[in-house]
């Protein structure tokens, strides 16, 4: 039973993993990376680590996803043109990719870690539910745990910095709201943005 | 399953998102390549977790969680920016910053 | 006090003069400055006297003293003390610098008086006379380079004293490389002493040298001949003799203080100090001999045919100093510097007619256009008759019996060195020659218009201010002579100092004819008692012999230009004519300017120029342009990698990461 789910599970992450890095359009990766999300905490309920996976669903897949959502739909996504400006770049890229794996898989199974053909100790029946974290939170880990809430608080306000509106004068002055209202028809018809910006693209 | 499949297949997610952060060009999908990244990271964790004995591994994949929920915001917020300011949204196309 | 301190004072008193000069040139007046300078050298003469005094309290054999102020250099293994050393020698040497400097300098208070570079002048003048006494005091090695190089210094700064003359600061320089090329000889044999004997003080290094080395050996025989180039250098004479006429550029005082009585002269003294090595080396000591008889020669010819006053006097001096080499090498140190001072009396003399004269030629001192001065200026042309017949050693004035005491002690020597006394002989035949060419071209005959002008108005001639060199038109500004000239005649330090010279000229030589008196000898000879040579004594009898021969060989060459010049001057032109080869050789000086510029300037500048074009454009340039090239050309590879692009950045993280990865899985297998 265990092994079946453990099967299903992965092939769902891996299915997930390829479809981020293969579809095209970026909507069908952030739901690919939904399923992905999923997988992976019916992976961890496997291990045990029930808080976790409640996590995994409500923040990651809940929260983070749910604004991946957000920006592709107010962005919207171009096709990719198809030539590669860095030489080599297409031909090395899966060759790191597959020799990173066997490095790392190599890594861990030549290693002498005695518990890892098994699969591992006894556990209370307790284990990884959220009062055993809650109190791992509030006692030995208090103060990563306060500087995580106050790393979320920076990221949130560093955020709103980032995307606020600004008062920026634009280039051409005739024609500054024709502009971001023709915008989206002009990326339509251009999709490599090669007519003038007044961002300016560089060359 | 013994704990090494959980770790060969956190291998696997780990090389996949690698892979992708190399290949495509949209900032939003080497995003979630990123995220992919991570998230082999924490089944890594809570597989060693497991395997120790302890909840600590949890506790760590979930200040990851956390990490990678604020990198997020930013990098959304920046791809947010970018388009606000009419630049095409392409990192090959985004190189002022070269030699 | 004792003759070291008043020894010091000798030498402080001209350094405070130059001092004082130097530092008050404008706030005091001109004359102030004059009577400074000369005061200065007057009571260092003063004292002079009074170290002679002391030492002649005191025995024959104690006369000599060091005395030190403090260590100038001590380091490891050397102590050099700024220490002097006073012995006969020394003591004579003074005597005669500070006397016929003083003159001079009185000399110059008249001659130089309207200079615009009168406080400049004597500050210079001041300073030589210190330098040239540092020389002849030092008691080590060390302190000798130091008086040396000063010396040397004085002498450029003189010779350029207008240095608003192309020609005169050309000369300058070439006075100045001659020497340095002598001071390296010099300092290279201070070096070689100081490793063979391990000590610079001349006490020391005289009382080890007989025990250290084997008469012959080629250590010591290499140091004379070092000392040799340094001698030749500075004393004029060939091959390093080329600077002399031209240092003629000079003011006359100049010329007469450094170039004929004291500068020219440190070769000699030189020699004398290091009797003890060149007794060791008598190799050495003969090629000074054969050299000083070779310069004597030649200088002697070349002084025939020049037509500028003060160049043959120049010449003269060359051949004189080649007199004294001759004999301070072979031995005859005694009669070297007896040589030495009756020639600079006389020879400070006859500069100081040439003065006179070219003064009241305007500048002028080519001698084809002088003549008939006997009647325009009778007390000039009695200096220069005195001072002619003392330069040809007529019998009974001092250079006769100075010379002669020379040539008396080669034929005495015996062997290849009669062949000296022989070449000396006919060199004294020649300076009779073209001494009194000089007297009859400018004395006799009908007068020049500048002459005329003299006779008549009683005023000096008036023309244009020229080079007299070259014969263009020059500034009477500060950096050249100023329009005004004055004769001893007309002025009275003038005459004072060319009257004391003349007697000194005639009567100087009285102090030792032999059989009669023997007080130079007597007190010089001490100061020589180590070497065996200086025990060789020609008897009576044959210095007398010597003597009339070296009367009659002036006599017959006084007669024989009085025929040329005078009687027949017809035959000059001949001559000129009919020897025409042999005459341009005299009139080009040997062709020794041409020679040395081709052997010495044109391969150093060549090399200079190959130096820059080939080595310093390829190798140097070539090394640092290369390794700027070199990193720039790694920086523009390294700048491939900055491309701007983030995914090859991934990527070469990612390789990175791969490839650390893959050594330590394979150092741990």
């Amino acid at each position: 039973m265990e092994v079946i789910l453990f099967f299903v599970a992965a092939i769902g992450a891996l299915g997930g993993a390829i479809g981020v890095i293969a579809l095209r359009n970026p909507f069908y990766g952030v739901l690919a990376l939904i399923v992905h999300l999923f997988s992976l905490a019916v992976l961890f309920l496997l291990l045990t680590a029930a808080f976790v996976a409640a996590a995994q669903v409500v923040v990651y897949a809940g929260a983070v996803m749910v604004l991946y959502v957000f920006v592709v739909a107010y962005v919207g996504g171009d096709a990719e043109s198809a030539w590669e400006p860095i030489p080599g770049q297409r031909f090395l890229a899966p060759l790191l990719g597959a020799a990173l794996f066997v490095e790392l898989a190599v890594a861990v199974l030549s290693s002498s870690l005695l518990a890892l053909g098994q699969d591992g100790p006894h556990v209370n029946p307790g284990f990884g539910n959220p009062a055993a974290i809650g109190y791992l939170l509030l006692e030995k880990f208090l103060i990563p745990f306060e500087a995580s809430s106050m790393l979320l608080m920076l990221a949130a306000v560093g955020a709103i910095v980032l995307a606020a509106r600004r008062e920026v004068p634009e280039v051409a002055a005739s024609g500054s709201s024709e502009h971001s209202s023709e915008a989206p028809a002009e990326r339509s018809e251009d999709p490599l943005g090669a007519t003038a910006h007044p961002g300016g693209a560089p060359s | 399953m013994s704990i090494d499949w959980y770790i060969v297949l956190s291998a696997l997610l780990f090389a996949t998102g690698a892979m992708g952060i190399l290949l495509r060009r949209s900032p939003i999908v080497i995003l979630l390549c990123l995220e992919l990244m991570l998230n082999a990271g924490n089944l890594a964790l809570v597989a060693f977790s497991r395997m120790v004995g302890n909840q600590q591994g949890q506790v760590f994949a979930l200040v990851v969680m956390v990490v990678a929920a604020c990198e997020v915001v930013v990098g959304l917020g920046l791809i947010v920016a970018i388009f606000r300011r009419k630049l095409p949204l392409d990192v090959d196309e985004l190189r002022e910053l070269r030699g | 006090m004792s003759a070291t301190t008043w020894a010091w004072l000798v030498l402080l008193l001209p350094l405070l003069g130059s001092i004082a000069v130097a530092l008050g040139f404008r706030a005091i007046p001109a004359r102030v400055a004059g009577i400074v300078g000369t005061a200065s050298v007057a009571l260092a003469f003063v004292c002079a006297l009074a170290v002679l005094f002391n030492l002649l309290g005191e025995d024959a054999e104690a006369r000599h003293h060091a005395s030190a102020l403090w260590t100038y250099a001590g380091a490891a293994g050397l102590n050099i003390e700024l220490g002097i050393y006073v012995d006969q020698l020394s003591a004579f040497m003074i005597l005669v610098v500070t006397g016929v400097s003083a003159l001079i300098h009185l000399y110059s208070f008249g001659y130089m008086k309207s200079d615009e570079g009168y406080h400049r002048f004597f500050s210079y003048l001041n300073f030589f006379v210190f330098s040239m006494l540092l020389l002849v005091l030092a008691g080590n090695f060390v302190l000798l380079i130091v008086g040396w190089a000063f010396v040397g210094f004085a002498s450029y700064a003189l010779i350029s004293f207008w240095y608003r003359r192309a020609t005169a600061t050309k000369a300058g320089m070439k006075a100045f490389v001659i020497n340095v090329v002598g001071d390296i000889g010099l300092v290279l044999a201070a070096f070689l002493i100081f490793q063979q004997l391990g000590t610079f003080d001349y006490t020391a290094v005289f009382a080890q040298a007989p025990q250290v080395f084997e008469r012959g050996e080629w250590t010591v025989t290499a140091i004379c001949l070092l000392l040799l180039v340094g001698a030749f250098a500075k004393s004029a004479q060939i091959p390093f003799h080329t600077w002399l006429p031209d240092a003629m550029e000079g003011p006359t005082p100049v010329s007469s203080l450094i170039h004929a009585a004291t500068m020219v002269t440190a070769g000699v003294y030189l020699i004398a100090r290091t009797h003890v090595l060149f007794y060791l080396a008598p190799t050495a000591a003969d090629i000074a001999g054969f050299v000083g008889l070779g310069t004597l020669l030649i200088a002697g010819t070349i002084a025939i045919a020049q037509t500028d006053l003060k160049r043959a006097i120049a010449y003269s001096t060359m051949s004189q100093i080649g007199y004294m080499i001759m004999g301070v090498a072979i031995g005859a140190y005694a009669q070297g510097l007896f040589h030495l001072m009756t020639h600079a009396m006389f020879k400070a003399l006859l500069f100081m007619t040439a003065g006179s004269i070219i003064s009241a030629m305007a500048n002028i001192q080519d001698i084809d256009r002088m003549s008939g001065f006997w009647r325009a200026m009778r007390f000039t042309s009695i200096c220069l008759v005195v001072g002619g017949l003392a330069l040809a050693a007529f019998p009974l004035t001092s250079g006769f019996f100075s010379k002669d005491s020379i040539l008396a002690y080669a034929e005495a020597r015996g062997g290849i060195y009669t062949w000296m006394a022989i070449g000396g002989y006919v060199g004294a035949f020649l300076t009779a020659i073209y001494t009194f060419r000089l007297v009859f071209r400018v004395l006799p005959g009908e007068p020049c218009k500048e002459a005329q002008h003299l006779i008549d108005t009683g005023e000096l001639y008036h023309g244009p201010p020229v080079n007299p060199a070259t014969l263009e038109q020059e500034d009477t500004d500060i950096g050249f002579p100023g329009a005004h000239h004055h004769t001893a005649e007309q002025s009275w330090p003038m005459a004072v100092a060319m009257g004391v010279l003349a007697f000194g000229a005639l009567f100087a030589g009285l102090i030792q004819v032999p059989g009669v008196d023997n007080v130079l000898f007597g007190f010089l000879d001490p100061a020589f008692a180590d070497s065996p040579l200086a025990a060789i004594h020609p008897s009576v009898g044959a210095e007398w012999r010597g003597l009339v021969v070296g009367g009659i060989v002036s006599i017959v060459g006084i007669a024989l230009t009085w025929l040329i010049w005078v009687a027949r001057p017809e035959l000059p032109r001949l001559f000129r004519e009919r020897l025409r080869p042999v005459y341009l050789l005299c009139l080009d000086k040997w062709y020794f300017d041409e020679a040395i510029d081709l052997l010495v300037v044109r391969p150093a500048l060549a090399i200079g120029r190959f130096a820059n074009d080939v080595f310093e454009r390829f190798v140097v340039d070539g090394l640092v342009n290369g390794a700027r090239e070199a990193v720039g050309d790694a920086g523009g590879v390294v700048r491939f990698v900055q491309s701007g692009f983030v995914r090859s950045y991934a990527l070469l993280l990612i390789a990175g990461f791969a490839g650390l990865a893959l050594y330590f899985l394979l150092s741990s297998s």
